[in-house]
């Protein structure tokens, strides 16, 4: 093989693996990608029931009620809207009312939002990003004023 | 007082850095030898000052100064020291000190043990490395000082967040670090070479000893935090596909694909400029992960204080380098003299396949990492790229490479023989299929991959042993003969061996624990039972207890396995007392087969508790084969060609083949 046919091997080995990935990358993302929804999201645009989605808010108060076994329903808020979760599993432990979550799961056909999986920083003043700006552009006031001495987050999370 | 040397000496360290910065490399441009040699001294001096500093802020935080800002908001008292301790770098501010502390380790390591460096070479190592200095030490200076006061002190600090009081943890980032900065000597020889417009096989026989201790310590950091993730954050998962662990992850994968490459380099003078890339590529995508971890931009759960401030800058120093490196390279690349023709069957053209896989696997990581930051900026849509998407991307990829991976070191240099190697692995492969075929068949059915990808982690392990048998001539030699070869094998060998055994002991577990777990969520009374992958487990109870710094209910169940005792498990859920949070201890029954686990959740208004019951078949072979790694590392380090500070070629070589 001379030089030149030696390279065009090399290129193009590289050249197909490239593109073999860039074809499973956009497949991948047709497939797997998860949209971040607020409750007043989910009323207003009117999500369809079957779509997988990540529901993110606050844990409304008064809401969490713990059935048998280990089914646990609770409702998101943004303070404009509630959306009502109910999840199977054990629940972060900094999961409480009126903290951040985020929840990933597929909207049923009574409303009821059935989260497989529950997300909350493991950090007492965390709200996740998500839902902090999303509060925010709802033009929900954030009662970070309850911790003036809150110490910065830095810590990893518990899931679910 | 002592912090305020730590403060000092760090502005001291800077004005040392800056002056490394300019003289070495103004020396090397003038050939004036009295300038390099400054550099040399500045190197050792950075270090020493920097030293002081460290250890005037760990003073702080063992005294429990709380005058001290940041030790009052991340520390406490009541903590035990060695969480006083690793506080120092359990914080933004503290972590970058620790971060310029090894960069000016590895800056005065080159001065030390690089007394045989053309001096013009290492005068502009030296300067690129306290470049990175400066940069990093004006970052920390002007943002985020770890020395600030606070008037008046407060009596008691905040405490460190108590998940991260633990050990893996606390080793954690600093292995990480070794290995992220590590880097930035591939870096600095990069950009040295460059500004020189010569590079030759002392160069690549220089770079790689560093980038192998850099990938050692990285490949142990990660496995560190995964190990910790798994009994800590108490759901039994040892990788998530989070932002932050991406951002370690891509380094590794490019660190892996430069540590190949550079052997091309050493041993054939081939791929030159795509060493260089390499290198320069693998320093930006450290800096990149310590930008997606300190800025906020990315949803993470693991990231540190969001301040945008604070990642602009470093979004900055990332842009100088990265940008900076490349415009240098796009430059200067072309006069890089191109060598050693090789056909694309042979051992260079198997690294070259292995870099392909490696670099495009880590654009595929690098894509899922950052795609839902630019659609949120340019739709404002917010997504999420979870595990789904790399486990259909990432692992397609490293399918083929494992495959590949004992063929590489068994081909010749230059021109391979694929059937005669292919014949040399066939025993290997047979042995691979063979106990994959008897295991699903104990096992049951499972997803089909799983088998597959078990099948090519032995093939991995045993081809790593044919490979050392075929350089030892197995069956060709008397065996006296064999013996007196397998001794006299270069330490490099049996180092790369073992560290690709490591992938196929590692890849075991990951299948293992993926494929086969049990997982059963349920809630049990005191005195009631439950099963979970033929364990019988009885719930005795909750009793409360106290620990140091926190109060804990803790768990019993006795375990036993056909009517037989096997050990008591203790589970606890922990309220600790600064700051007051609570953490799930997870119960774990390390057995051969692999561990059973147990995590609590939440207590029920009828008495029952809620819990996770796992099985996790060979989770623990991941870590195992991380270890492995970096023994297969060690080992190679301590090889006599490629040992820091003697770059001189190897003399006559052992008449082994294929030789190495």
């Amino acid at each position: 093989m001379t030089r030149k046919q030696r390279r065009g091997v090399l290129i193009g080995s590289g050249v197909a693996i490239l593109s073999l990935a860039s074809l499973l990358v956009m497949f991948a993302f047709r497939e797997s990608i998860v949209f971040f929804h607020t409750p007043s999201d989910v009323v207003e645009k009117k999500i369809e029931s079957g779509q997988r989605f990540r529901l993110g808010g606050l844990v409304a108060d008064g809401s969490v009620k713990r059935g048998q076994g280990t089914t646990v329903q609770f409702a998101v808020t943004d303070t404009l809207a509630n959306v009502n979760v109910s999840y199977t599993g054990i629940l972060p432990d900094l999961f409480r009312e009126g903290q951040g979550v985020v929840t990933e799961g597929k909207l049923g056909p009574d409303g009821l939002f059935v989260a497989d999986m529950v997300l909350a920083k493991h950090d007492e003043n965390y709200m996740p990003p998500e839902v902090a700006k999303a509060l925010e552009e709802k033009g929900v006031k954030l009662g970070s004023s309850a911790h003036p001495d809150s110490a910065p987050g830095n810590g990893p999370a518990t899931r679910p | 007082m002592i912090a305020e040397i730590g403060h000092f000496t760090l502005i001291l360290a800077l004005v040392v850095a800056t002056i490394q910065m300019i003289v070495p490399m103004w020396g090397a441009h003038t050939r004036d030898a009295r300038l390099m040699t400054m550099g040399d001294n500045a190197a050792v001096a950075q270090f020493v000052l920097l030293s002081v500093s460290f250890l005037a802020l760990m003073h702080a935080f063992v005294t429990s100064d709380f005058s001290v800002i940041n030790v009052a908001e991340n520390s406490h008292s009541e903590k035990p020291l060695i969480y006083r301790m690793s506080g120092v770098w359990g914080n933004h501010e503290g972590s970058m000190l620790l971060w310029v502390l090894i960069l000016g380790l590895f800056g005065a390591a080159v001065s030390i043990f690089g007394r045989n460096l053309p001096t013009t070479l290492k005068a502009n190592v030296l300067g690129v490395q306290a470049a990175i200095g400066v940069a990093f030490l004006l970052f920390i200076l002007l943002t985020s000082n770890p020395f600030a006061r606070i008037d008046p002190a407060p009596f008691e600090g905040q405490g460190l967040n108590p998940i991260l009081q633990d050990p893996a943890l606390a080793f954690h980032p600093p292995f990480l670090y070794a290995g992220y900065v590590g880097f930035s000597m591939a870096f600095s020889f990069a950009i040295a070479a460059l500004i020189e417009g010569r590079i030759d096989a002392a160069w690549a026989r220089w770079v790689r000893p560093w980038t192998l201790a850099a990938w050692m310590c990285l490949t142990i950091g990660i496995a560190m935090g995964s190990w910790w993730a798994y009994y800590e954050l108490g759901w039994g998962g040892w990788w998530f596909w989070d932002p932050v662990e991406n951002a370690s992850f891509m380094p590794w994968l490019a660190g892996t694909a430069l540590l190949h490459s550079a052997l091309v380099m050493e041993k054939r003078d081939a791929l030159k400029v795509w060493t260089i890339l390499l290198a320069i590529l693998t320093f930006s995508l450290s800096l990149m992960g310590a930008f997606l971890v300190r800025s906020g931009v990315l949803t993470s759960v693991h990231a540190f204080a969001v301040d945008p401030d604070r990642g602009i800058v470093i979004l900055s120093i990332m842009m100088f380098f990265t940008g900076g490196g490349l415009a240098l390279f796009a430059w200067r690349a072309g006069a890089l003299r191109q060598g050693g023709l090789f056909a694309p069957i042979s051992r260079e053209g198997s690294l070259v396949f292995n870099n392909v896989l490696l670099s495009v696997s880590c654009a595929t990581v690098l894509v899922g990492t950052l795609y839902p930051l630019a659609l949120e900026g340019i739709t404002g849509e917010k997504i999420s790229v979870g595990p789904p998407f790399f486990n259909m991307t990432f692992v397609p990829l490293m399918l083929p490479l494992l495959f590949a991976m004992p063929f590489g070191p068994l081909l010749a240099w230059k021109r391979g023989d694929a059937r005669a190697v292919a014949q040399r692995l066939a025993f290997a492969a047979g042995l691979a299929v063979l106990f994959t075929i008897a295991v699903a068949a104990m096992s049951g059915p499972g997803p089909w991959l799983a088998p597959l990808c078990g099948a090519l982690g032995l093939f991995v392990i045993f081809g790593a042993i044919t490979d050392l048998l075929t350089r030892a001539r197995f069956g060709d030699v008397s065996r006296g003969e064999f013996l007196r070869r397998v001794g006299n094998l270069p330490r490099s060998a049996y180092g790369a061996a073992l560290a690709h055994a490591g992938i196929g002991v590692m890849v075991l577990g990951i299948v293992g624990t993926s494929a086969y777990r049990t997982e059963k969520i349920i809630a049990l009374k005191p005195g009631e039972r439950a099963e979970v992958a033929g364990y019988e487990l009885l719930f005795k109870g909750i009793v409360p207890s106290k620990g140091p710094n926190y109060s804990e209910q803790i768990a019993t169940f006795e375990v036993s396995r056909n009517a037989a005792l096997v050990t008591t498990l203790l589970p606890s859920k922990r309220l600790y007392n600064a700051p007051p949070q609570p953490t799930t201890e997870a119960g774990i029954y390390a057995a051969w087969t692999g561990d059973l686990y147990i995590a609590l959740g939440d207590q029920q208004p009828s008495g029952a508790v809620a819990m996770r019951l796992y099985f996790h078949p060979l989770v623990r072979l991941i870590w195992i084969g991380a270890v492995i790694m970096f023994i297969g590392g060690m080992i190679s380090l301590t090889d006599r060609r490629l040992r820091v500070g003697a770059p001189q070629r190897a003399r006559s070589r052992p008449s082994v083949v294929p030789a190495e």
